[in-house]
């Protein structure tokens, strides 16, 4: 079946919010995305921050999106089964310009319908962050981190259960208008839709183009982070926003599962898709970082990684790029998402709703009775307690086979993360979604124990993908080898 | 709850010997929980010779090495259960494991921690760049070209020169790939010269000192590196880059002791060495804990590995007794010497001491002293960061401090 109601160009978080969304209703819908897996982009490549809105210009759909988004984020991610934890955040400063910014950041963030921000001074800083030097902060109670990964894995497996068909490792290289919609090329399928949806992120430009409307372009802006291991920073910590930087400034940010995270930086770069880390950048972080916090230990980096920015406005423009979220003008069968750069995940369900607005102008939207709006993922055999453990190995035996040291995943775990309701392959759709390989040991244990699994189950070591189709971490068996 | 006198923790050779050596001294119910589906630890992936020469006076492959471990085991009637990952430790020695026949908790009367070491990836992560596939630590190539028959590359390169990435040189030579040479930031090697004789030089493969990766490249899989030279304060020197076309990228930047379940069970770490600190008994600050192997302090010979899980026996089957606490005096050291293990000898018995240096050096004398009465002096002709110093020191008299110095 290649008919579609609805195509969706890209398994972002924002493209997994409206595939979500549309779930509900009565249509036939499906997403393309080129990669293994759904979150590879910039959707797994950022800060994990569940924003408040106080950063944004008063007046614009940032701010509104965002502050909706973060009042739905909690409830949302309870639905899903996405870990979330409401931190708050702190935004320091250290003399009195600082204080003074700070103080019309928090009118900005009352402006914007913010709730839940107080100015603080040193010492109630350092009752909750005891190792902050900052003389003033603005305590954000709201503001919160949850998984990326599972953010987008999680709404995209939830709307594979209602219907929405998954293809992956699909890129759209060609739309064809037709006379009712389009007909688009995504890898190696031919699909057809009424309405192309074009949430492609880092590539919405040139998905725009294709379906013709060419009248943008996508600046990518690189942001490089340091990533830690566990510590014992409570909540995100940000320095007061200075005008002509790019994104929120070098901050320090914890996951939601403890980690540390260092960045982002912003600089403008030629490739979309170019996630290298710098040396100078990572040096830039590191005095950035230990500014913020001095005890900051980096002997417990366990990896680097970037995101990049899809902004609007050119290195050096001081104009606001907004989300852009509308029919296009030109193309009429065409919904464009472009811009969506932060707090982009934390608006992404009010985008979501506001893309079905527009697609109800001309698609009639009937609920169907069957939809089910709750997920749940893997169970996160290390957070369970021990009752619950025991339980789940009597249950089902692998979960008493621990493949991760570092994370205490499972067999059962990896297993059911290989076996994806949306069919993402590679190590990578392990890892996204049950952390092994993300501790501190960086895979040394267990990629070895899921290459072997992935060999039980019959793969040949040449077929096996690391994090893109072909990227072939193994080469075979050795002369006269075999498994 | 189920009960066992000693419960030792991980079945590599430290384990192993430590669970023989306390069958022999009486210690009744002795349970050894190795998490692998077969005992041996690291040795299993260790096809290459060169194991036993202390002990046994021939050199065994790995394997060998541990199967006659797990024969004294087996004929001392230790308990082992594998596939078991113990996953706490309480401090009153209550220890919970998981198998896939479900989770367990036993009280132990007495732990012996033998969970061996892992390998350092930190190397790597400080490389700026992509992260592309291709980029292995030399255990996990290990593993899976001696133990599934898996192929890796055809150009490889190595960064750093532990001794697992020296002998997976020689290994991945063997298998028909091209070994570029092997980088090692330091001035100096960090393995074995017997490794760097045996792996390298029999083998044509460039030792390049005070050199290392300084970018990975490549957009899916990597596809070259560039390095450079670095100056002593750690620093690249410009101008000496050079690109290196490579299709695997091999880290061996060292060993750290694992020992998550003792630093989540309070026992006092030492910073040096990443194991716990031990007394003379190789007890750590938890009472009846003790550590030895990999997991206190890295080795590079397997013997004395062995020899220190004995002794870790020997300590527990005397403190199961009740044996009465004898005075400690401290260990302290100078000049040139990285670490000593223990930090406290026991008086009136023999004391093992281990050591390693910082720097290479020549000629160098090494003396214990208590006061001024020399214990031991040692002449040294050569001494390596590689290879780990041991000494004996007769009947430890009670004094203020035994202080360790090399000159
Ligand atoms: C450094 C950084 C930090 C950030 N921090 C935060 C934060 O803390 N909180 C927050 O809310 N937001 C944050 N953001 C913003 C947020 O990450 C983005 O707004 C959000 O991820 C955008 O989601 P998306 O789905 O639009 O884009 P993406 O996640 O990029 O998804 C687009 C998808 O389209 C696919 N695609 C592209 N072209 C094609 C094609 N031709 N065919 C098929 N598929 C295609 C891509 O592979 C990709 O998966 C941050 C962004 C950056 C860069
Ligand atoms: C990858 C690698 C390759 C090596 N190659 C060589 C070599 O070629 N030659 C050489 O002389 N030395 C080599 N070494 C050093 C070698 O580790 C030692 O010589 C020796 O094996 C150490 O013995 P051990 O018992 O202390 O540790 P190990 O052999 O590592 O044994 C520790 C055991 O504890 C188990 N364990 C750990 N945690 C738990 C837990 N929570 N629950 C249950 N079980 C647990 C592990 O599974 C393992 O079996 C290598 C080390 C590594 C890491």
């Amino acid at each position: 079946m290649t008919k579609y109601d609805v195509l969706i160009v890209g398994g972002g978080s924002v493209g997994c919010a409206i595939a979500y969304a549309l779930s509900r209703y009565d249509l036939k819908v499906a997403v393309a995305e080129k990669e293994l897996d759904v979150g590879m982009g910039t959707s797994g490549r950022n800060s994990g921050v569940v924003h408040a809105g106080f950063n944004n210009r008063p007046g614009s759909l940032m701010a509104k999106l965002c502050v909706e988004g973060n009042e739905g984020f909690e409830a949302l991610c309870k639905m899903l089964d996405i870990p979330y934890k409401r931190t708050g955040k702190l935004i320091v400063g250290y003399d009195e310009a600082d204080h003074q910014a700070l103080i019309k950041l928090k009118e900005q963030g009352e402006k914007n319908g913010v709730k839940g921000l107080e100015i603080i001074d040193g010492a109630a800083i350092r009752a909750i962050e005891p190792d902050l030097p900052a003389s003033w902060a603005m305590l954000s109670r709201n503001t919160a981190v949850f998984n990326p990964f599972l953010y987008s894995i999680h709404l995209a497996e939830a709307s594979a259960q209602n219907g929405v068909q998954y293809y992956l490792n699909s890129p759209v290289t060609a739309v064809e208008a037709t006379e009712e919609g389009y007909r688009v090329q995504a890898g190696d399928h031919v699909l057809t839709c009424k309405t192309l949806i074009n949430s492609a992120g880092l590539f919405a430009d040139r998905v725009s183009a294709m379906a013709g409307d060419p009248s943008f372009t996508i600046y990518p802006c690189r942001g490089e982070y340091y990533l830690l291991d566990k510590g014992t920073l409570k909540m995100p910590v940000y320095p007061v926003p200075r005008p002509g930087v790019g994104g929120l400034g070098v901050h320090l940010t914890v996951t939601v599962d403890g980690n540390i995270l260092i960045g982002p930086s912003a600089d403008y770069i030629d490739n979309h898709e170019d996630y290298s880390t710098t040396e100078p950048i990572l040096d830039q972080l590191r005095r950035e970082a230990m500014i913020l916090l001095p005890t900051l230990n980096m002997r417990t980096v366990i990896g680097t990684y970037a995101g990049v920015r899809p902004k609007l406005v050119k290195k050096g423009e001081a104009n606001f790029g907004d989300f852009v979220i509308e029919r296009s003008p030109k193309a009429k069968h065409l919904i464009n998402l472009i811009g969506i750069e932060s707090p982009g995940i934390t608006a992404s369900m009010p985008i979501a709703r506001m893309v079905l607005d527009i697609l109800s102008e001309d698609t009639e939207l009937v609920e169907k009775p069957d939809f089910v709006p709750t997920y749940r993922g893997i169970p996160p055999f290390a957070e369970l307690s021990r009752a619950e453990q025991r339980a789940l190995i009597e249950q089902d035996p692998d979960y008493g086979d621990v493949v991760c040291r570092c994370e205490t995943v499972t067999r059962a775990q990896v297993k059911r993360a290989l076996h994806n309701p949306i069919g993402a392959t590679g190590v990578i759709a392990v890892k996204n979604r049950t952390r092994s390989t993300m501790g501190r040991c960086n895979g040394g244990y267990c990629f070895q124990r899921i290459v072997e699994l992935l060999l039980s189950e019959g793969k040949a070591p040449q077929d096996i993908d690391l994090k893109r189709r072909g990227d072939r971490p193994l080469l075979g068996y050795v002369k006269g080898g075999q498994a | 709850m189920e009960r066992a006198d000693l419960i030792v923790i991980g079945g590599g050779p430290a384990g192993l010997a430590a669970a023989v050596r306390a069958k022999e001294k009486g210690v009744e119910r002795v349970l050894l929980l190795e998490r692998n589906p077969v005992l041996g630890g690291i040795l299993n992936q260790c096809i290459h010779d060169g194991f036993g020469v202390l002990r046994f006076g021939s050199a065994m492959s790995g394997p060998e090495y541990a199967a006659r471990f797990i024969q004294m085991a087996r004929d001392a009637g230790v308990e082992a259960i594998c596939g078991a990952m113990v996953v706490e430790l309480s401090p009153d020695k209550k220890v919970t494991y998981i198998t896939p026949q479900g989770l367990f908790e036993v009280q132990a009367k007495a732990v012996i921690l033998s969970t061996g070491c892992r390998e350092r990836t930190r190397g790597a992560l400080a490389v700026p760049g992509n992260r592309p596939a291709g980029v292995y630590t030399a255990g996990v190539v290990q593993y899976l070209m001696n133990m599934r028959n898996i192929a890796f590359g055809k150009n490889v390169v190595i960064m750093g020169s532990g001794d697992i990435g020296l002998i997976m040189a020689r290994r991945m030579t063997l298998e028909g790939a091209r070994v570029h040479c092997v980088l090692e930031k330091l001035p100096f090697c960090s393995g074995l010269p017997r490794n760097v004789r045996q792996c390298l030089e029999d083998f044509d493969i460039p030792l390049c000192l005070a050199e290392t990766v300084k970018e990975i490249h490549g957009d899916d899989h990597i596809t070259h590196v560039i390095t450079a030279k670095v100056d002593e304060k750690g620093r690249f020197i410009p101008g000496s880059e050079r690109t290196i076309p490579c299709d695997v990228l091999v880290l061996s930047v060292g060993l750290i002791p694992e020992n998550e379940l003792a630093k989540a069970c309070g026992i006092e770490m030492d910073p040096v060495t990443g194991g716990a600190l031990v007394d003379g008994d190789l007890m750590t600050s938890v009472p009846g804990v003790f550590s030895c192997g990999n997991g206190l302090h890295v080795h590079d010979l397997v013997d004395l590995v062995s020899e220190e899980g004995e002794r870790a026996a020997e300590h527990a089957a005397a403190y199961l007794k009740g044996a009465a606490n004898k005075p400690m005096v401290p260990v302290t050291v100078s000049g040139g010497i990285r670490y000593v293990l223990p930090r406290q000898l026991t008086t009136g018995e023999d004391g093992y001491l281990s050591m390693r240096v910082m720097l290479p050096g020549r000629d160098r004398k090494l003396t214990v002293t208590a006061g001024d009465k020399t214990l031991v002096s040692k002449k040294m002709k050569r001494v390596m960061p590689s290879e780990m110093i041991r000494l004996k020191v007769k009947d430890v008299p009670a004094c203020e401090q035994v202080e360790v110095s090399l000159v």
